[in-house]
Parts: structure tokens; sequence; C-alpha cells
């Protein structure tokens, strides 16, 4: 299976609601597309490919916002996350990035089931676990874990080593081998720390030990997946270096498929296959690395990259650096159509009455524009096609109530 | 940077043991917060003086009842039947070698057995009270942080409400409908544990409120989340990964509430509705000197400087446990 990315135009409030035809059809012309892309794009790694590990459809979480003490009334909804649908293959890893605040540790906590979904529809290695009980989930836990963003809240200040990452044995009640003192000291050794910090406590770690010490917990029942939230930015710039390096070591040596939440840029770029931007809960491009970097489509990805600094003055120059206007919208009452429109500079008034679809413009990428760049597609035909294509989701400004 | 990790094979057999032995030879102990915490500790005096002389207290109440005399022993002989005050000793005190403290009015029971004997009670009631209000409190407060919603709403009211009592009143009365003898006790051991049911159970809201606030911000910390996405159920996530993180400030607010606690049954034996005369209590002696005290003031000096000496060293240990747990909060 390939980019099975639906559009996610219509913020469907059951998550079995059926696409409309028109989107349907659109779909399966994109997944055959992807194919065809994901089997020509350069393979990095060692990892198998091919194989749809996760996939996420039309995802949402709306966090009520209420009103009353004891009659609590709905008043609003945060949409954190407002309709994404990607999907990871076997080995590979996706980057979710974008700005403080527009979902993508939301994201990450509801494929861990941290969260509970408000909609949509999350499928790992073929079963659906977006409602799954706990119960239920339990076993399938020990093939998807989470790096943590902060290595000083992520580890129990009150527990030595040994027992912080020996507790994924204890929980699954599984019995290593060679048992568990010995299995945690082999995971030590393997994220780079020393076996003899098996009795020691967390505080007598530095930061970037403390991170080597969550991924050894993370590792320790050989999980097919890794939601790495903000693995690194926690870190000094000099052990994210290591920390990424040995993210990426551990995917070669262990099979491993990573979705890694960043907010940075260049960590994103050094470690990911494929790359999604986010922007208010919306996925608003998805693409290969060296594509999305090198022909990014969005102009929300475009104002992006161009915020990355460029370490060598002398090709500083004659760059345009992009500066968006105004700050993110709320997410409690997002603007309609594209969400982007407020601060776009090429926003026309289709942007704000027609929310464009993530739609694929050249193979493999995706982007949710009406008036891409570096693509071929032209304004006037998206234009039409939005045209086509299935109504305008009801604005959000309409139902200030959550759908949920 | 990673070492090879592949385990199988015969030398990946071996391996494991090598490393065992490496750091047996080394053997590398962290150091813990508690152990950290007890560094902390010995380095500040005050602190320890408060804590060797809550164990002293401790010993006294324990052994010293069987080491002094009988506390009910009158001694009628050391008191001047005229003016009814004790015939001997500074000011009128009856202090001698055979009676450290002089001897009480009317009956001339020796002071010293009495501060002794009444130390067993105060320190009984108010440890098995904080005992008390500490299950509760704990129980209570972590269920009501860790569970939230409903259950937490409920929780947290019923605190405000059991805080809100007239707690001193509300004992004096329940004494009065009190049986004497229930649960197969009479006498003094019913009341003791009256007591001990009374101020435990209506002081466990302040611990519980604090361990809810507590669990409430430890809950949003990401090694809870990290258990749960290892299968984690509450049970676990309550007992290994909370409550070990909630031992600082139970062990601190315990040791704060002793003291409460002694003053608490002070002041019900001397309204008269704790520890029932003539087995001796602080409080009641207080009560019993209050009627003497101008020619008898050392009837009230002695038993007075007893529960200003136990509460003034229980706060000092506990200050000091609270800033040798948590070095933030220094004064």
């Amino acid at each position: 299976m390939g980019d099975n990315v639906s559009t996610s135009d219509n913020p469907a409030p059951g998550p079995e609601e059926t696409p409309p035809d028109a989107a349907a059809s659109e779909k399966a012309a994109s997944e055959g597309a992807a194919g065809a892309a994901a089997a020509a794009a350069p393979v990095k790694g060692t990892g198998r490919r091919g194989e749809t590990l996760l996939e996420v459809e039309d995802l949402g979480k709306h966090f009520p916002v209420t009103q009353g003490i004891v009659f609590k009334r709905q008043v609003g909804a945060v949409k954190a996350v407002d309709g994404v649908s990607f999907s990871v293959r076997k080995g590979e890893t996706l980057g979710l990035v974008g700005e403080s605040g527009c979902g993508k540790t939301t994201t990450g906590r509801m494929i861990m089931r941290l969260l509970e979904p408000s909609f949509g529809k999350i499928t790992f290695e073929g079963h659906d676990i977006t409602h799954m009980s706990q119960r239920d989930m339990r076993p399938l836990r020990r093939d998807i874990q989470m790096i943590f963003q902060d290595p000083y809240s992520s580890l129990n200040p009150r527990q030595t080593v040994g027992s912080i990452v020996g507790a994924a044995f204890r929980l699954q009640g599984e019995q290593p081998r060679q048992g568990v003192r010995a299995a945690v000291q082999e995971l030590l050794e393997m994220v780079g720390l020393s076996p003899e910090h098996y009795n020691r406590y967390p505080h007598e770690f530095s930061g970037g030990q403390r991170q080597r010490i969550g991924i050894a917990r993370t590792l320790a029942l050989r999980p097919k997946l890794i939601v790495a939230d903000e693995p690194v930015s926690a870190l000094d710039v000099s052990v994210q270096a290591q920390v990424v390096n040995l993210l990426e070591d551990l995917q070669d040596e262990l099979d491993l498929t990573y979705v890694v939440i960043a907010h940075d840029l260049s960590v994103v770029r050094h470690i990911s296959d494929r790359v999604a931007v986010m922007y208010l809960g919306k996925l608003v491009e998805i693409a290969d690395r060296a594509d999305l970097y090198e022909r990014p489509m969005h102009p929300y990805t475009n104002a992006l990259l161009s915020a990355v600094p460029i370490p060598d003055p002398s090709k500083r120059e004659g760059r345009d650096r992009i500066r968006l206007q105004g700050d993110v919208p709320s997410p409690l009452d997002p603007p309609p159509a594209c969400r982007f429109h407020t601060r776009c500079w090429k926003a026309q008034e289709i942007c704000k009455q027609v929310e464009p679809p993530l739609q694929e413009l050249s193979p493999g990428h995706m982007a949710a524009c009406h008036f891409p760049e570096n693509t071929t597609v032209s304004a006037t035909d998206l234009v039409a096609k939005a045209a086509v294509a299935p109504g305008p989701a009801p604005g959000p400004a309409d139902s200030p109530v959550g759908k949920d | 940077m990673t070492a090879p990790i592949e385990t199988t094979g015969s030398e990946a057999e071996a391996q494991p043991e090598a490393v065992l032995a490496g750091v047996e030879r080394k053997a590398i102990q962290g150091r813990s917060l508690g152990q950290i915490a007890w560094l902390r500790l010995k380095r500040d005096k005050v602190a320890m003086a408060g804590g060797i002389l809550v164990v002293l207290l401790i010993l006294m109440a324990i052994v010293g009842p069987f080491l002094v005399g009988d506390p009910n022993e009158p001694h009628n002989n050391l008191i001047d039947p005229t003016l009814s005050r004790p015939k001997t000793g500074i000011m009128h005190s009856g202090i001698s070698a055979d009676h450290w403290f002089g001897v009480d009015l009317p009956a001339g029971r020796d002071m010293f057995s009495r501060i002794v004997n009444g130390a067993k009670y105060s320190l009984l009631i108010s440890f098995l009270a904080t005992m008390l209000a500490v299950v509760l409190g704990v129980f209570f407060g972590v269920i009501a942080g860790y569970f939230g919603g409903w259950v937490d709403t409920l929780i947290a009211r019923a605190m405000d409400i059991f805080l809100a009592f007239p707690l001193l009143l509300f004992a004096i009365a329940l004494v009065g409908v009190f049986p004497n003898s229930a649960f197969g006790l009479e006498g003094n051991g019913l009341r003791v544990a009256f007591l001990i049911f009374v101020i435990g159970f209506f002081s466990w809201p302040y611990i519980g409120r604090i361990i809810r606030g507590q669990t409430l911000s430890l809950r949003e910390r990401e090694f809870v989340d990290a258990a749960r996405s290892m299968g984690a159920r509450a049970p676990y996530i309550l007992f290994r990964e909370l409550l070990p993180n909630l031992w600082a400030p139970i062990l601190v607010y315990a040791t704060l509430m002793i003291p409460t606690n002694i003053i608490f049954e002070a002041s019900l034996s001397f309204l008269g509705v704790g520890i029932i005369p003539p087995t001796p209590s602080w409080g009641g002696m207080l009560n019993e000197a209050k009627e003497v005290y101008e020619i008898a003031p050392h009837f009230m000096f002695f038993p007075g400087m007893a529960i200003f000496i136990t509460v003034l060293a229980f706060n000092l240990f506990g200050d000091g446990l609270r800033d040798a747990l948590d070095p933030r909060s220094s004064r």
C-alpha cells in the first residue's frame, strides 16, 4: 500500500462516515500515483519498505471547553487536531513538524492512545486501535512505544535506572532469557550508557544521558513503532546530534519505524524520510524529505523553511526571509476554509471560502493549497478542481459547539 | 556509539555474566533522593537536636513508666495540711531527690512519674491519630488527585465539610453521648480509642488536600504517561510511580501533625473529655493545676513545659525534615 493520504476537507463527526464519491475516487487516484512514487523514491537506511505499519485517517481531537460549576455546559471546543490523515510504512521515519500548538504532540499522544481520539481512525498493523479498550490495548503496547520530550519529567526520580528501564518487562509480564538485570544492562549499553549505571538514580545524569535512559526504556520490549515526541528539543545542541545519531543507528539495527514530532526543521531534515507539516490542527503538506525541503509547495512550509537560520553569512545574502504577519489564530475558533489564509501573502477570496483539499500535486507530494508554489499544476486548475470537489466544509465559526 | 545488541549465539550467553561480574566488582551504587535528604538532614543541627529530643521522648514514653514509681501513689506526709501545699522544696514544690518535679496537690502524687506516664498517652494518641489521618488522607487525596472528575469533586467537597466542622465542640458533645463501654473496651481504653478516632478522623483532610495537590501535579509528569504507554494499570501507577514521590510530603506533614495532635489531646484532656483522671495526662494535670497555681506554680509549670518541649521538638524536626526533603523550599 502506498501513500494513503485521504483528503481531510470533511471533518466528519463520526469516525466511520463514508467519504463522498468524489473524494473516494480522488483518493484511489492518489493511491496509485503515490505507490509509484514510493517505489521510485530513494530508500534511506536498510529497513524493509512498502508495508504500511500505521495508518491515520481523518484523526481529530477536540477538547471541550465548559462553563459552569455543577452543570457543565460546553461552550466550545479547542480543535487541537482536526482531521489529519497520513500513513507510515515499515522502516521509515515520518517527521511531523509545525509550530507550538499546531497539534503535533496531540496527534502523537492519540497514536499512543494516551489521549482518546474525538473522531477518525488509527490502524496499526491492520488492527483498528482507535477505540480499543485499555485492556485489549495492553498487549499491543509493546509494539508502539514513545520517547518523551522532557528527559527531566519522563523518568521517575524515585526509581533507579534499572527499575525504570526494567519496568517494561514487569508491566508486560515478560521474563527476558538472560534475566531482567542483564537485559537492562544490555539496553543501557545499546544506548551508549555504562551497564554500571544500573543502580543509579535519574538525578545523577545529564539531560542527554537521561534521554538515553528514556530511549533504553522505549526499546526494552523491541517495539515496531516509536513515536518520538520532540526527542531532542530539551537537549543541548551538541547533545542533540548525538541523540539523533543514536536514534538513526538504532533504527538500522532494530528495524524501527519512527514518527518523529519536532519543531526543529534541521533535526527533522536529518532524521526523516518523509515530512508532514501541520498548521493549526491540519496537515498542510506531506512529501518526501528532499522534495519538501527543495520544492516546498505550501506557503506555510515556505515560510517555515525560510526561518531556518543559515550558519554561513555569505550564503545568507539574497535569501528571501518570509515573515509571517500576526499570531497563530486560536484553535478555539480557527479561520474558516484554509486555516492559513489569515497570514498568507497569497491568500485570495477563494481561500476564505473553500477549504483546499490535501491532494497530490506531484508524485508523492501532497499539499493543501489553492495557490501552491514549485509545481506545474496551476492555480486555476486547482480552483476548478475545488469547485467540483465536495462542498466546502462547514465553517468552524458556524458551529462553535464541538462536534464530538 | 551503540554496542552490538544481537543476542543470539553462544557468545551472547557469556556476555551478560561478564557484564554482571564487572558491576559487582565496581559496585556503583547511586544515591537515592532519600539518602541525599538524610545527609542533608544530618547537617542541620537544629533539626537533629529536635530529632534526638523526639527519640528521647518516645523512649521515655515507652520504657519510662516501668522505671518510675506509681503515678497514683499519694504522699500525704509531704503535704502541709493547714496550708495545703508541699512542706518542702524550692517554693514549696516538694522537689527533692525522690521527687524530681515535686508532688502535686492535694494528694501529693509524684509529678515526675505523672509526667512520664502522661507522655505515654499523649504520644500514643497523637501518633495513632496521625497515622489514621495519614492513611485516610493519602488514600482519599491520591484517589481524588489521580482520578479527578466527579470523584475529585466529591472528595474535595467532603474535605471542605470536615474542615468546617467545629471539632472541639463536636468532641465534647460526642463524649457526652458516648457509652461507658463499647467495642469490648471500657474506661480509659475506650476513651483513648475515642480520642484517636476523633482526632484522626477530623484531621485527615489537612493532609488529604496536600496529597491531592501533589498528585494533581505529579499526574501530569511524563513518567506517568510512560508507565501508561507500557500498559500499566491504575494501581501500579498509584503505588509504584506516584506514592514513592509522595513520601516526602507525607513524612513532613505527619511529623508536623503530631504536635498539633498532642496539643489537641491535651486540650481535650484539659476540658475533661480526654483521658479520665486519675490516669495521668498532661492536659488533665494542667486542669488540676489551674485550681492551685497561685500556691503551687510548679504544678502548672512541669506539664506545660512537657507539652511545650514535645511540640517544639517535633516542629523543629519536621521543619528540618521539610528542608532536607525539599531543598527548594529553603527559608
